[in-house]
Parts: C-alpha cells; structure tokens; sequence
C-alpha cells in the first residue's frame, strides 16, 4: 500500500471533487439531490458533493492544526481526503457514528491509496447514509443484509483473492446490534478464518435506528426502550452483555483495538495501523448517539471523553490477543460524572440517587484501570474502595 | 468423459469444471460428499484460482457467496432442507440483488420432526424467492445443470439453484459423463457481471427502495424470469450442440403423443415413472408422463401445450402446502385454467419413503378410472394416523405426536398389537 | 435387469460392496445403479444396499423388491430383518457363515425355489486381508455363483478403490472365494471367467 496520500485529482482549490462515477443501484430517479442515479459530473461547484472544506485553527489536535508537520497531521485535515462519506446523509445533528465512520474510512481509502471496497450491516450508518435515491458514499460500497456484514465481507477478499486483485483492501462496518448480537455468529466465523477484512464496530450501546432497543453492547443501568427505567430495577441490568473486543483478542486475531470519538486522531492512526497488516482485524469505536442516549448534540465528543477518562472505556490495542498499548487516562474522572450528563441515565440519580448501583459501575471503571493499566500503581484516594471483582 | 461415480462426485467435477472463484461450505447432509469432493480439488490444486471458504453457517455460505459475487467471482455453494432454511434471509437477498449464483439443493425433507432422508419440501418452499430452480432427473442431467446455471444465471443476472434428490440421486452410483473444462470453456464465457464493487467506478449496491419504486424493482424480478423462460431452453440447445445430449430445458415429455392420463412430477421419481408407464402402455392404456424441468420460472405454456388432449393429469409430488394440498398440481391448474380438465395429487415419497411401482400401479390404476380423491397421500397408514387422532381425543396431554407414532410403529413391527 | 441386494451392518462395507459391484458392471459395459437404503447409519445397525444391473439405461429409483441376488454379510440378520423378501425365484443368496444352509436353519430354502450357498467369507477375509472384512469377498464369491460378473472387471475395481497392498489383499481374498465358490458350484460360473472386461474402461 502506498502511504502517501493520493487523491482524486483536484485543482488547487479546497473543493473536493471526484471524476469518478458514483451511482445507486436501482431505477432511476429524483433528480436534484446530491449524489443520484446516473453519473455525478465532473466539477460542479453547486453540487454539496463539492462542498468547500474550510478549516478553522482551533487547538493542538484539531484539524488542520498547521503546528504539526504535515506527516503527523490528521487525514481530514488533507483537502485532497478521499470524502468517502459525504455530506448530504441524513444522520441527526451530533451522531458519533457519522463522524466516525467518515474519519476512519478516509484513514483506510488513504492507506489503500484508494483501493477499497466498504460492505455495511444493517443500521443507522447504511440507512442515514443511503437515503433513497441517494447515496453518501464514494467509496464502492454494498450494503447486504443485517446479520451478514462479516461473512460479506469475507466473500469480497476471497473473491480478490481467487481474482488476484488483493491490493483492494475490504473494510466491513457495522453498528453494536449487528456485530455483538446479530452477527456475532458471522463476526467469529470471520475471525477463526483469519480472513483479511477490517471490521470496524460502531458502538452505540443499543439498536438505535430502530428506537433504542437494547443489544448485548447496552452498559448495565442504561436505560433503553426494552430496559427502561421503571419498577424496582430501572434500566439494564447487570451481569449481562458482551465484551467484543476481549472476544475479538480471544479469537488471536493481528489486530484489535478500541477507540472513541473523543480522540480522532487515535482513532485515524488505528485504522491506519490496521490497515499495514493483512488478516483479520477490529476495531471498536464508541460513537455515543444523542438521540439514545440523551445527550445535547454538541456534547458527543466531550461525553466520549469522559467515558474514557472515568475508565469504563478503555482504550488499548491488541496484537494476537495479547495487549499491546493502552492509551492512560489523563485527568480521571468519577463515572457520576460520565453518567449525569445523560438522560439514558437520569434514573441513577432522580427521583432518588442509587449509589450501589452508581458504585458497581465505578467498580467496573476501576477493574478497567486495572486490568489495562490505565493509571500508575498510586490510586487516587478519592476513589471508593475496589468493589468484589466477581459482582462487575 | 463417462464414468461410474457417486452423483455428488459428478457434480463435484462439474461444478469444477465451471472454475468457479469462490466456493463456500457448510456441510449438512446429504450434500456433503459434493463441498467434500470440491474440497479436494481445490486443495490439490487441481482447480488455481479458486478460494474454498469453510463457513460457520448456511446464514455465511450464501451470505460469502453474496460478497464475492459482488465484487466480480463465479460463486457456488450447496445446502439441503435446515440449511436453506437457515439461509433463507440471504437467498432472498442474493435474487434481490440480481447476484448470479448458482446453488445446489440436495433436496430433503425439513423438520420437525427431523428427517435427513429426500424430499422436495425445501427447494419448494423458496419457489417464491426469485431463484431459478431448475430439477434433475438424473445424475447426469444434475452435472448438465450446473454446467447450464451458470450460463443462465450469468446472462440474466439471477441466482439459480439446482435441486438434486437427496441420497436417491447424490449418493447413488451411476454412469455420467462429466463434463470436462475444455468442453465447458467451449460452451461457458467468462464471467461478466452487470454490476461490480469497483474502486476505480465506485458504486452504492443494496441501498434502500421506498415505495416510489420497490414495486418497479419487483416487477423487473419477475421480468427477468419471463426472460429465463426463453433462455433456458436456448442454453439447452447450446448445451447440445457442444455436449452432444439432451439435458435441461423446461419440460420434458414421455410418450405423450396419445396420452389421455398425464402424470406429471419432478426430478428422480421420473425413471421410476416410465417404468410404470412402459408397463402400462405395453396393456393398451394411453398413458404418458411430462417431466418440469424448471419450476422456476414456470413454464405455464410448455406445460399446457405439453398435456395436449389429454383427459386427466395426475401430480405425483414429494411435498405439499399444509392446509391446502399439492403445489405442483395448483400450478398446472393455473396452465389449464383455460381449459380445466380433471386432476389429482398424489403426495409421495415424503421424508424419503419409497415410491414403489406396485404403489404407483395401484393409484393409476385409480387415477384413470377417475375413482381417485383429489388429495391422497401414497402408502399413508391410516392405522397409524388413526390412532394418533384417539391418543389426542383420549386426553389433554397425549404427548409428542411424532414419538407417539414411532413407538406405535415399533411395537407394530415388534408383532404386540 | 440384474438386481442384487446387500444386507449386512453398519461398518461391514455394504455400500462400498454395492459401489464396486457397479464398478465392475461398468467396466464390462453395462449400466449400473448402486445405492443404499438409508436407515439410520450407525456401526452395528442393519444396513441394505442395491446394485441393478441391465443393458439399457437404468431408470427407476425404488428399493430392489425383486431381487435376483442377495448377499448376506452377517447371518445374524437372517431371523431378525426379512432379507429374503421378494426374491425371485430360481434366484442366488450367498451367505456370510462358517455353518451350513441347513445349519442356518435354512433348510427350506433348499427346495429348488433358489440357488442357496454359504462360504466363510469372514474366515477367508482374515486369511487374505487381515482384518474380519467379509464384503469384497462376497462379491468375489458372487461373481462365481451367478456368473454375471467378470472377476477381472471386479479385481479392477477393487484395485482403484483400494491401492496399494490393501488392494492387492482384497483381491487375494476376492479370488479366493471366487475359486472356493467355483469349486462348491463348478456349472454355470466356469463360461464367464476368461472374459475379458468390457467396453469401457473404468
């Protein structure tokens, strides 16, 4: 793969713009929206395909941060980034997975020098992406069924494979429901096969596109519209639930990691890192969603950030089930302070504060500290007593 | 070139004979001695360029199938009865998406209660999933087919799926000549496809359609299956011309010329059929068959020309809609609708029994004095049945039929009733 | 039509003995069906197995009801499964034992309605092969008693499916029933034995 970052020819102009044809299957259609049936024109400055990319110089790892040397910046930080997911999608104003998705899909397009095909499950990216007639993406894409993103996706590489075209890369994607619930089945099929797909989870702890029912990813306490907050146990309850990406790392595969949308760069650098290597490989992003969770559009980021930094997300890297990296938690935080910003979990403290609840998901912020050594040895003393390890 | 070998193996060696790219594998039987015999030829490296994916699931196999077809591969794969039925998301999903692959069903009863042995219930109960369907009536017309279904599936942009009767045809040994990768280059271009993942011309394939078009979009599924009505019968020819035999096709008549009973069936039950027709032709009764080589699509016009003049058909079926009676039947009701004439179905075979000529004599023999009732199921042992129906009047908690009948059977054969 | 039928247990090679038997019809030219009947498959089980012979294609599918040959791999079977329904008359049963027909309890049977022998084949099975494996062996036997099918097409068949010493084995043991049958019944087998195999090769 190449590591510099081609792109579609463009003119100097910060307008992003493609020759390539991107068209939708199906009949034709609606005229006058974006990317449509039949094929997108060269250069059309009115189109929101070419939507002029403007920077503002905000901090030290914002885009377009023009103190860093150009190789350390951030993909969407270059005007020629491939765009694979753009504007025109009908995700709501704030979504995670959006963002995202468009910051490590530009990540593999710039580390396959283009060459990559994207299958989707089911869910809130391939249906805010897809809106009929319509299609947000440029990347060649396919979109099959709910369950069978992994299993897709494992067809495409061994299609190249038999083809000998394995220079193009597959990334498979999906949302929490149909890669821990749905697709676990195809997910681990893929990764006892080692097949050479990238598998990158959106997590927004619940089956949002369908109203916010829970899935195996829903923490303990949320509240989701089949755990909801009501009777004597208000939201999900404890000693459910998967771990997909300790799954993934039992399954030995090259790569796994999580990441969130706190840290894009990270996020970016990751998918980059997975893409050097062939086999399978996963990555799994928290992408909180404002709608489910309850939160103000403008706070995705900084929610995201305080779950990493109350240690109930752990961030770190895996090679062949072992880790490898954890990126440490810089300014901790008590989990009350992650869970009162959202209404997913008002109940935890109105009308009445549950603490042995709020306190059994410290205790997990913590058994994650520790587990992945995301502090030094010295605990700060503020923090409660480790709860019994066996109760998380 | 003709040799004696088990039908899976032959298929085998057809389907190899195709250079497919993907092939993907779940083993349920009784399709297992096909993946089984492709796995060896992909391993010893008899078949380059081709990727042999052991899947988790039959869910995987046509999904994997899916993905690779997508992105340009000649893809096959094999189930039977649960796995289709495990599978059956994705095969909707496959005809949706115009993907033309080409599946082998070894036919075979579905549970429950669970039953391995042949017959037609599966592929029949996906005749509505826009997959060509096409029936073997013999070993060698099952390697021909696969050979053909490429070719249709190809040209018209549809999966197609190739039924083979379970152990009665995939594990019997027979002689076939097999086709051979110099014949089928001859006959098989290749791969083509109409629509393709390619970077360089990316395109969006399996978006949502709303209402403003998902009608349209069915109606070209069912377009293009009027199509296969004429290609399928061009491709036979075209088989024939570089094969030299007589293989696929709609339908396939059997002393028809004065019949005034036709009995009409699919796949293997068909050599037993003539059998018991030479036999009753050689007494003076004016009797024929017609075979349905493709049930999908069906072919309405080739069936109605096919019964001609005659008085009466009969369907000898291996499956049925429960609450209503033989499938096959109501679709040659549908051929004749213009001129009804009278018929009957005969329900056989199911979860494998045997269908016996002397069975088959006696419910001719019936047929053709018209004294048949319109649904009657061959060999069915209505002692059997009848009791079951007294344990369930007898009590609420009359306990699993299926056992019931079994321990019935057991102490029937063991000589204590 | 020649239609023979297997009976024997599961893990006793009757499916495999029906196969070669197609095998070696073919090589000699003919159509050949082979099939199992599909009980419940497990070691020790009852298992039956059909192989039709005939000069024109083979058509029908069903069960051989009539059969003109049996074979029975392990006489346990005799008093517990009706491995003689349906035969035709003037037909062969070939029996796997070290007893007689009369000591079968078979006597009956030898009344003219049949042509009816027992060979050792387990005995001969261990003398050649080693192991209690009484199916090729039977077909060698059978190949004597009916006369319909050529050893050397059977031997050939027997070789491809086993190579190596194993085959060789087999053969030795196919042979020897063969020539143990010849000498029990010396009169309709001896024609057919320096026929060569037929038109097309295996």
């Amino acid at each position: 793969m190449s590591s510099s970052s081609a792109s579609p020819s463009a003119a100097e102009s910060l307008e992003v713009t493609s020759t390539s044809a991107v068209t939708v299957h199906g009949p034709s259609s609606v005229p006058d929206a974006g990317y449509h049936m039949g094929v997108v024109p060269e250069v059309v400055h009115d189109s929101p395909a070419a939507t002029p990319v403007k920077f503002y110089q905000v901090g030290s790892f914002a885009v377009g941060n023009r103190l860093l040397p150009v190789s350390e910046r951030s993909v969407q930080s270059d005007p020629k980034r491939f765009n694979s997911l753009t504007s025109g999608h009908r995700a709501c104003q704030g979504c995670g997975e959006a963002l995202g998705a468009r910051y490590a899909l530009d990540a593999a397009m710039r580390a396959a020098d283009g060459q990559l095909v994207a299958v989707n499950a089911t869910g809130c990216l391939e249906v805010f992406s897809t809106p009929y007639p319509e299609t947000s993406w440029r990347v060649a894409w396919l979109h099959s069924l709910f369950g069978n993103a992994p299993a897709v996706a494992s067809g495409v590489a061994a299609a190249y494979k038999a083809l000998g075209r394995d220079e193009i890369r597959v990334v498979a994607q999906g949302g929490d429901g149909g890669t821990v619930d749905i697709g676990f089945g195809c997910l681990s099929g893929m990764f006892e096969r080692n097949d050479d797909v990238l598998y990158i989870c959106y997590d927004n702890e619940a089956y949002m596109n369908t109203g916010v029912q829970r899935s195996g990813a829903t923490p303990p306490a949320a509240r989701t519209a089949t755990t909801q907050a009501v009777g004597a146990d208000p939201g999900n309850v404890f000693g459910q639930g998967k771990d997909l990406p300790r799954i993934a790392m039992a399954h030995e595969i090259p790569y796994v990691a999580t990441a969130t949308v706190a840290d894009l760069h990270d996020l970016e650098a990751k998918v980059t890192r997975a893409m050097s290597m062939r086999g399978a490989r996963y990555i799994h992003v928290m992408v909180p969603c404002p709608l489910g969770w309850g939160t103000a559009s403008c706070d995705t980021i900084k929610i995201a950030r305080l779950a990493t930094q109350s240690g109930l997300w752990p961030v770190f890297e895996a090679e062949y089930g072992e880790v490898v990296a954890s990126t440490p938690i810089r300014r901790q935080v008590p989990v009350e302070d992650y869970l009162k910003g959202q209404k997913r979990f008002a109940h935890l403290f109105n009308p009445v504060r549950r603490d042995e609840v709020i306190d059994r998901l410290q205790a997990q912020a913590d058994r994650n500290i520790r587990r992945y050594g995301l502090l030094p040895e010295a605990v700060s003393p503020t923090l409660p007593p480790i709860a019994e390890e066996a109760n998380t | 070139m003709l040799t004696q070998l088990e039908g899976s193996m032959a298929v085998a060696r057809a389907v190899a004979a195709c250079r497919p790219h993907v092939i993907c594998a779940y083993p349920i039987s009784p399709q297992t001695h096909i993946v089984e015999g492709l796995s060896a030829i992909v391993k010893s490296g008899e078949l380059p360029g081709c990727e042999y994916v052991n899947v988790e699931s039959e869910f995987a196999a046509m999904s994997v199938a899916i993905g690779a077809s997508a992105a340009g591969a000649r893809s096959y794969t094999a189930t039977a009865s649960q796995g289709l039925l495990f599978m059956v998301e994705a095969v909707y999903n496959a005809s949706g998406l115009g993907l033309p692959i080409v599946m082998t069903v070894a036919n075979r009863a579905i549970g429950a209660p669970i039953n391995i042995w042949n017959d037609h219930t599966d592929a029949m109960s996906q005749r509505d999933s826009g997959w060509i369907q096409l029936y073997a009536e013999t070993n060698q017309e099952a390697a021909d087919l696969h050979v053909q279904a490429f070719k249709i599936a190809e040209e018209l942009s549809l999966p197609v799926m190739v039924c083979m009767d379970g152990f009665i045809l995939t594990h019997a040994v027979e002689q076939v000549d097999v086709p051979e990768v110099d014949q089928v280059a001859r006959f098989l271009p290749p791969f083509e496809p109409r629509q393709v993942l390619d970077p360089d011309q990316p395109v969006s394939i399996g978006a949502m359609v709303g209402p403003e078009a998902f009608t349209e979009v069915r109606y070209l599924a069912h377009e293009r299956q009027m199509q296969a009505l004429d290609v399928i019968p061009r491709v036979a020819e075209e088989f024939r011309a570089v094969f030299g035999r007589d293989s696929g096709g709609l339908v396939r008549g059997y002393r028809l010329e004065d019949a005034e009973t036709v009995v009409i069936a699919l796949g293997s039950v068909l050599g037993t059929i003539k059998d018991v027709i030479d036999e009753r032709r050689e007494r003076g009764e004016k009797i024929g068959a017609l075979g349905i080589t493709s049930f999908r699509p069906f072919p309405l016009d080739a069936v109605r020309e096919a019964l001609g003049a005659a008085k009466r058909f009969v369907c000898l079926e291996k499956a049925f809609s429960v609450g209503i009676g033989g499938i096959v039947a109501s679709h040659v009701r549908m051929a004749m609708s213009a001129s009804p004439i009278a018929n009957y179905t005969i329900v056989a075979g199911l979860g494998g029994r045997p269908i016996l000529k002397s069975s088959l004599h006696a419910a001719f023999d019936q047929a053709v004095a018209d004294e048949l009732p319109a649904l009657t199921f061959l060999d069915l042992d209505h002692g059997l049945v009848d009791r079951e129906l007294a344990r369930t009047r007898a009590g609420r908690r009359s306990g699993p039929a299926a056992e019931n009948i079994l321990r019935d059977l057991g102490a029937v054969r063991a000589g204590s009733r | 039509m020649f239609e023979v039928r297997i009976h024997g247990r599961g893990g006793q090679g009757v499916v495999t003995a029906a196969e070669l038997l197609s095998h070696a019809f073919f090589a000699d030219g003919r159509h050949a069906q082979a099939f199992p009947s599909f009980g419940s498959e497990r070691t020790g089980a009852p298992v039956v197995a059909f192989c039709r012979m005939s000069d024109t294609p083979i058509r029908v599918r069903e069960p051989v009801v009539t059969p003109d040959a049996l074979v029975v791999q392990d006489s346990t079977l005799l008093h517990q499964v009706d491995v003689f329904g349906g035969l035709k008359p003037g037909g062969f049963v070939l029996i796997n034992s070290t007893r007689t027909v009369g000591q079968l309890g078979l006597e009956e049977m030898e009344d003219g309605r049949c042509q009816i022998l027992t060979i050792p084949a387990t005995v001969i099975a261990r003398e050649h092969i080693g192991r209690p494996m009484p199916n090729l062996v039977l077909l060698g036997g059978l190949a004597a008693f009916t006369g319909l099918i050529h050893l050397p097409a059977l031997l050939e068949a027997v070789r491809q499916h086993f190579p190596g010493s194993l085959g060789d084995k087999n053969v030795a043991a196919a042979t020897a029933a063969y020539d143990l049958v010849l000498s029990l019944r010396p009169t309709t087998a001896g024609e057919h034995t320096k026929e060569s195999a037929g038109a097309h090769s295996a």
